[in-house]
């Protein structure tokens, strides 16, 4: 290991286990709440499509009531709706600390930030495929499963990568309060101790981070588009 | 002269049915209460301008579209009257094309064809597989099944259309403005394709359009829409040949640019009585006008004619200027062989 290297650039640095684990803390942060905001936000994206006015089940007061708990959610700065959500967080996860901690506040900020994505993906599919579906004699279900969600598989995949990116930057703001991860180190020891060398390393590693998300969010969104013939 | 027997009893008819749309607080009528029968194995067109109602009009029958008032019946089955999952069992049963074709781009060929048949509860892929090649071999595209839409060109896409309208075996098929984004051979051939399924599976095919000539080569009857009215109905020969609504007649010169470009009063240079005679069938086979002519001794000039065909009937028109003492009596040896004659002011 090039160890002596590492200490002449990094001087500060002096437990590079420490920054390792704060990378895989940060890594299953992203991947739990990732997976959740998805898992809570593309129903959440359906519904607001689906009771939208001129849409396949119209609902306006649902549809205003859903609109209006996104909206609410969304303009709350990520680092208010994690300190204010904390007794919430607690009830449902028994901790307001760590990744367990994190993850409430990371899905319940990022799902409706996500659902809007979500929304506005499923809107660019056609009305026509929509018509055509219906005339051949599909449920709303049938179209929602069959027609909506492959048709617009190229711009979801698009919200995934964005969704997953804001998630990193989120999670990097949890690491001030008490989430742990590569915001944690960079706000402790760069910003508190004034040792910039671990404010570079965490904010590389995050540039590194980024990158591949996006990387993978263009390769599997080429993917897509290809297996249409494009 | 009635419309071809070749059709049977109504099996779509529309009882009293009106629709209008709420815009702003206020009803805005798009189609006004009519009434109208479809014989079963007829291929009905409507023709009218954008926002006469024709789309609204044919999505009626499959429901895409609720009436505000009136029935509409499917064989004996009153649409209107049918719960969701009733009505989704009766869709299955009306297959449906359009102008842009609507297929699924995240899907092959062969996907959008199985796609009618998965939703309405196939499970056998063998059986599904075999379906799908049947009817990609009944439109021509056997070879592309494993392709995407955006790989074919307009007219193939149609084609994928109607293999997919085909699927669930329909008794009627809904043509949605289904040739006005092709070109005019593409156009030719898919409407041979569909005059040719409704020969052989004796299929009832409603089409509506804005081009006369679409009309022309493969209904048997029409109807003429205006601003939510039907102006005239009847046997497309008829129609073609003889139109009484002014919209008709714009529709019906559309489709023969020369006499349009001949503008107002076009014969007031012309001496004698001008006439238009008009031939349909047998009659356009026998030489009826040189014999009449000689037998009367009456003199004839021809201004302006043409010979095609109205889907199967051909039938041929002739503007003539007839000058000489028995006018009425070779007119009346016209009528007796069968030529339609009108007078046309000068």
């Amino acid at each position: 290991m090039t160890a002596p290297l590492l200490t002449t650039l990094f001087p500060n640095i002096d437990d590079w286990a420490e920054l390792g684990q704060a990378c895989l803390d940060t890594l299953l942060m992203l991947g739990g709440s990732l997976a959740l905001t998805v898992l809570l936000g593309l129903p959440l994206g359906v519904l607001l499509h689906l009771t939208a006015r001129g849409q396949l089940a119209p609902m306006p007061r649902l549809n205003a009531a859903l609109a209006f708990a996104v909206n609410v959610l969304r303009s709350v700065p990520f680092i208010i709706l994690m300190i204010v959500l904390m007794p919430v967080t607690y009830f449902l996860v028994g901790t307001r600390l760590g990744i367990r901690g994190a993850i409430p506040p990371l899905v319940i900020g990022a799902a409706p930030f996500f659902a809007r994505l979500v929304e506005s993906a499923l809107r660019e599919v056609e009305h026509g495929v929509v018509e055509a579906s219906q005339a051949m004699g599909a449920s709303t279900w049938q179209i929602v499963r069959h027609v909506l969600l492959p048709e617009a598989r190229g711009g979801l995949i698009a919200a995934v990568t964005v969704t997953a990116i804001a998630l990193v930057g989120y999670t990097a703001m949890g690491g001030a309060i008490g989430a742990g991860g590569l915001g944690d180190l960079a706000y402790r020891y760069g910003y508190l101790s004034y040792k910039s060398d671990y404010m570079l390393v965490t904010v590389a590693l995050l540039v590194v981070l980024v990158q591949l998300i996006q990387a993978l969010g263009d390769w599997l969104a080429a993917r897509s588009a290809r297996r249409r013939g494009r | 002269m009635p419309a071809p027997s070749r059709s049977g009893p109504a099996v779509i008819r529309f009882l009293d049915v009106h629709k209008s749309y709420r815009v702003g607080g206020r009803d805005v009528p798009a189609l006004e209460p009519f009434s109208l029968d479809i014989a079963d194995g007829e291929v009905f067109g409507i023709i009218g301008h954008s926002g006469a109602g024709k789309s609204t009009l044919i999505r009626l029958i499959n429901l895409l579209e609720r009436p505000s008032g009136g029935r509409v019946l499917i064989g004996d089955v009153d649409m209107t009257a049918l719960d969701e999952p009733a009505l989704r069992a009766q869709r299955r049963r009306i297959g449906m094309i359009f102008q842009h074709f609507n297929l699924l781009g995240s899907q092959t060929i062969a996907d959008n064809v199985a796609f009618p048949l998965r939703l309405a509860g196939a499970r056998d892929e063998a059986a599904i597989r075999a379906r799908v090649a049947e009817l990609l071999a009944r439109v021509g595209l056997e070879a592309h099944a494993d392709k995407y839409p955006a790989q074919l060109s307009g007219g193939q896409k149609q084609r994928v259309g109607i293999a997919r309208a085909l699927a669930n075996r329909p008794s009627i098929l809904l043509c949605d403005e289904a040739t006005s984004a092709l070109d005019p051979q593409t156009t030719a051939s898919v409407l041979d394709l569909l005059a040719e399924i409704n020969r052989e599976l004796k299929l009832t095919v409603v089409l509506i359009t804005h081009e006369m000539d679409v009309v022309r080569r493969v209904c048997d009857r029409v109807a003429v829409l205006d601003a939510g009215r039907i102006v005239e109905l009847g046997a497309v020969a008829d129609v073609f040949l003889h139109p009484r609504h002014p919209t008709t007649r714009r529709f019906v010169e559309e489709a023969l640019p020369e006499e349009a470009a001949a503008g107002e009063a076009p014969f007031a240079r012309v001496p004698g009585r001008i006439l238009r005679l008009s031939f349909r069938g047998a009659a356009t086979w026998t030489p009826t006008l040189s014999r009449v002519m000689r037998e009367t001794g009456v003199d004839f000039n021809i201004l302006a004619g043409r010979i095609d065909r109205i889907k199967d009937l051909p039938y041929g028109q002739l503007t003539l200027a007839l000058e000489g003492r028995d006018v009425d009596a070779a007119l009346a040896a016209l009528r007796g062989a069968g030529i339609e004659i009108e007078e046309l002011p000068r």
